[in-house]
């Protein structure tokens, strides 16, 4: 089936490129370059050829009342010049009130723009392959296909048309058009000093990246704080992937030992922490550890655990691994006593027949086992730890600000993993969108990098139809 | 003798383990346990106490009747209970949608995709909030339950993959006979594949379910209205917004989380055989 569709897919596909369209088209086809729709209008493709024109009507009305103002704007070389004021106009002697440039909408609405160009290039290729196609049929003697025929192929061969088409309008609207214009922002000067509309903001080239990456003096550069965070992100997200680990490994084997009684007594003790949203649990651990909070009045102690400053903050950074121990062992637990009951019972055989002790099958059999099959997971855990913004936020918000060189600015606290800093500098009282952009960028790449290398590695990228 | 030793050792080992799992067990539920406690507790009513049992103790319903009569719980809990409806049926169509034509069709444009994807996954969701927002604001739709609802099931086709991991494993003998019938692609999906994939729909209805109902930093950028929040920003903002919020509310929040742990807990209770069945069949392959 599979097959066959793919064949298909490519009999009709290569010969209708663009290109070879217009070198040996027909005069029909090479008219629908400018007017689309035309070829199969001719060819009696009546519905066809009425919503090409009208998508290409829509679509010029569009550029040219709102559009092609935002583009024009966008290449101009600046994001507006023109603030809002009062201009005195010379022939009438009175002041007018001018609504000037936003350089914020500026450059949301031109990338709106230029996806909307993208997706109707798209529209407009689709239009010349199909009179093309129609020239090639009529050439060899066939019919063109009527619109009933057509929408057969829509949910046939080419099925996944319109499935794919409402999820990707999700996606292109809240996740590609934002996520562009986040990283334009990086290369803008995007911050409290430049809000529109009282102040514009402008592009700099690569000068947010110079400043993040850079320890020229002190107040402009951030190398020395980027340092910090991202080496506390990577030691707490080593921590966090594996404690939860290896301690949900064990409380599952533990649970699973042989003569064990009243196993699902104990599976639910962990399980119930789950079933409590992780933001309430946080917010309650969170005034628990409080200076003022229940711990310290039941110890009679105290102890700032979630505050304390000395040694880098190393206090609250163990508790906050320690909470998350707290969340995280309860769905490892679950996970991996789903896969330890996989493991198949002839290694455990063959070891107790060889006469090895439990601790040597552990690391023997469960353990090798355990690690193959769930590498991926383990590698998605690290990544979703990088970019694990609750516990951190809720439990210290970043916190504290320990006497160690911050940077003037930077706005970084101790505890701070790359995506709470990205999120403090956004929603500051000063935000500095800028540099939260650049931060996101050093985010994605860490993740891609750290994602692409171990999903090409295992074989579940290779295999995939293996079951099949 | 050696059979008596054997069988001793293996009583010792056993009642370590009792002793070590029944420590664990009880550090996991003392914070649940003290979260019920609180919820249930009239007096004193102040967040800060000095004792776990103080001499004017007195518990009864009280906060719970203060949580549904002077907050909006109520409220935000028809509001949360919407947006987690309408979103969930979005995302769990949309990511059926999407697993179904990246497993089981094949078509040019297919791996090139499956990248793109992964790669729009890797960026952090809160990079673009602001983004979001003005869009959003353009459309003319912040503070509104639909902005939220677009939100949270526009970037839901991202968790494709468990879905697809189960659509994968699915015999493809069992639609070549029906496409050998004659019956057309979208008959094969709706009439073969979907029936076969129900644990895989519970889950994912599940999980798109539960996200509303965590999620308060979008729901903080979006929503400013005080009606139309959701029971997770409502909590939140309880003991968060001022600075004595804490001691004043911090019982009636202790409240607010039993009644949405106590919704959630039923929800996975009756749910939970297609749960596990779920994360184990699609999730984790090596």
């Amino acid at each position: 089936m599979g097959k066959r569709t793919q064949k298909t897919a490519r009999k009709f596909d290569t010969p209708h490129k663009v290109f070879k369209a217009f070198r040996h088209g027909s005069p029909l086809t090479r008219l629908s370059f400018l007017v689309m729709g035309f070829g199969q209008m001719a060819r009696g493709q009546l519905a066809k050829g009425l919503l090409y024109m009208l998508l290409q009507t829509a679509f010029t009305l569009f550029m040219i009342l709102f559009g092609g103002r935002y583009i024009a704007h966008l290449f101009s070389g600046n994001l507006g010049a023109q603030l809002s004021g009062e201009i005195w106009n010379e022939e009438l002697q009175i002041f007018e009130k001018v609504q000037g440039d936003n350089s914020f909408l500026i450059l949301l609405y031109g990338v709106i723009s230029l996806v909307a160009i993208v997706l109707f290039l798209v529209v407009w290729a689709a239009n010349i392959k199909g009179s093309y196609e129609n020239d090639i049929r009529l050439k060899n003697g066939e019919r063109v296909r009527t619109f009933k025929e057509d929408l057969r192929t829509a949910i046939n061969e080419r099925f996944h048309i319109p499935l794919l088409v409402l999820p990707f309008t999700g996606l292109i609207v809240f996740t590609v058009l934002p996520l562009v214009f986040m990283v334009l922002i990086a290369f803008t000067n995007y911050d409290y000093a430049h809000m529109p509309p009282g102040k514009l903001f402008d592009w700099v080239g690569l000068a947010n990246f110079k400043t993040l990456f850079s320890l020229s003096g002190g107040a402009t550069g951030f190398a020395f704080v980027f340092l910090r965070v991202l080496l506390w992100t990577f030691v707490w997200a080593f921590f966090a992937t594996f404690t939860n680990y290896f301690l949900g490994l064990i409380v599952a084997l533990l649970i699973q030992k042989k003569g064990i009684r009243l196993k699902a007594l104990w599976r639910t003790l962990f399980v119930i922490a789950i079933a409590v949203p992780q933001f309430v649990t946080l917010l309650l651990m969170q005034k628990i550890l409080d200076g003022d909070g229940i711990l310290n009045k039941l110890l009679g102690t105290n102890i700032l655990w979630l505050a304390d400053q000395r040694y880098f903050s190393l206090l609250p950074r163990v508790m906050i691994i320690l909470v998350n121990i707290w969340i995280g062992v309860p769905y490892t637990l679950l996970m991996c006593s789903g896969i330890l009951m996989n493991i198949p019972a002839d290694y455990y055989e063959a070891a107790r027949i060889d006469g090895a002790s439990p601790v040597r099958i552990f690391f023997a059999v469960t353990l090798p086992y355990m690690l193959h099959v769930t590498t991926p997971y383990l590698i998605t855990q690290f990544v979703g730890n990088i970019n694990n913004f609750n516990v951190i936020w809720l439990l210290t918000g970043g916190g504290p600000v320990d006497n160690v060189y911050y940077g003037g600015g930077s706005q970084a606290q101790s505890t701070d993993l790359l995506v709470t800093w990205l999120y403090r500098l956004t929603t500051d009282q000063n935000p500095k969108y800028n540099v939260a952009s650049v931060i996101g960028i050093v985010i994605f790449v860490i993740s891609a990098v750290l994602s692409l290398v171990t999903y090409n590695r295992t074989s579940a990228s290779k295999n995939e139809g293996e079951f099949q | 003798m050696t059979k008596t030793l054997r069988t001793l050792r293996k009583n010792a080992a056993n009642a370590l383990t009792y002793a070590l799992l029944a420590t664990l067990g009880v550090l996991w539920v003392l914070p649940i346990a003290y979260l019920v406690y609180t919820a249930f507790r009239v007096t004193p009513s102040t967040g800060i106490i000095n004792s776990l049992f103080p001499s004017d103790l007195q518990m009864g319903f009280s906060n719970f009747s203060r949580l549904f009569s002077d907050t909006m719980f109520l409220r935000w809990l028809g509001n949360t209970l919407l947006v987690s409806v309408c979103s969930c049926a979005l995302t769990t169509l949309f990511i059926l949608m999407v697993s179904y034509a990246l497993s089981r069709l094949r078509f040019k444009l297919r791996k090139p995709i499956m990248n793109v994807l992964l790669v729009l996954g890797m960026f952090p969701g809160f990079m673009s909030m602001i983004a979001v927002y003005f869009i959003l604001k353009a459309m003319g739709l912040t503070n509104s339950l639909l902005a939220l609802i677009l939100v949270y099931s526009g970037s839901g086709a991202l968790s494709y993959y468990i879905c697809k991991g189960f659509f994968d494993t699915i015999p493809r003998a069992m639609e070549e006979a029906a496409i050998l019938d004659g019956a057309s692609q979208p008959i094969v999906f709706w009439k073969i594949i979907l029936p076969l994939a129900k644990p895989i729909i519970v889950y994912t209805v599940l999980t798109s379910f539960i996200s509303p109902w965590c999620d308060f930093i979008f729901v903080n950028t979006i929503i400013s209205d005080r009606n139309l929040y959701t029971v997770s920003l409502g909590l939140y903002k309880m003991i968060n917004a001022e600075k004595n919020s804490f001691n004043d509310n911090f019982t009636v929040f202790c409240a607010g989380a039993f009644v949405v742990g106590a919704i959630i807990v039923t929800l996975f209770m009756s749910m939970q055989r297609y749960y596990v069945e779920g994360v184990t069949s699609g999730a984790v392959k090596g």
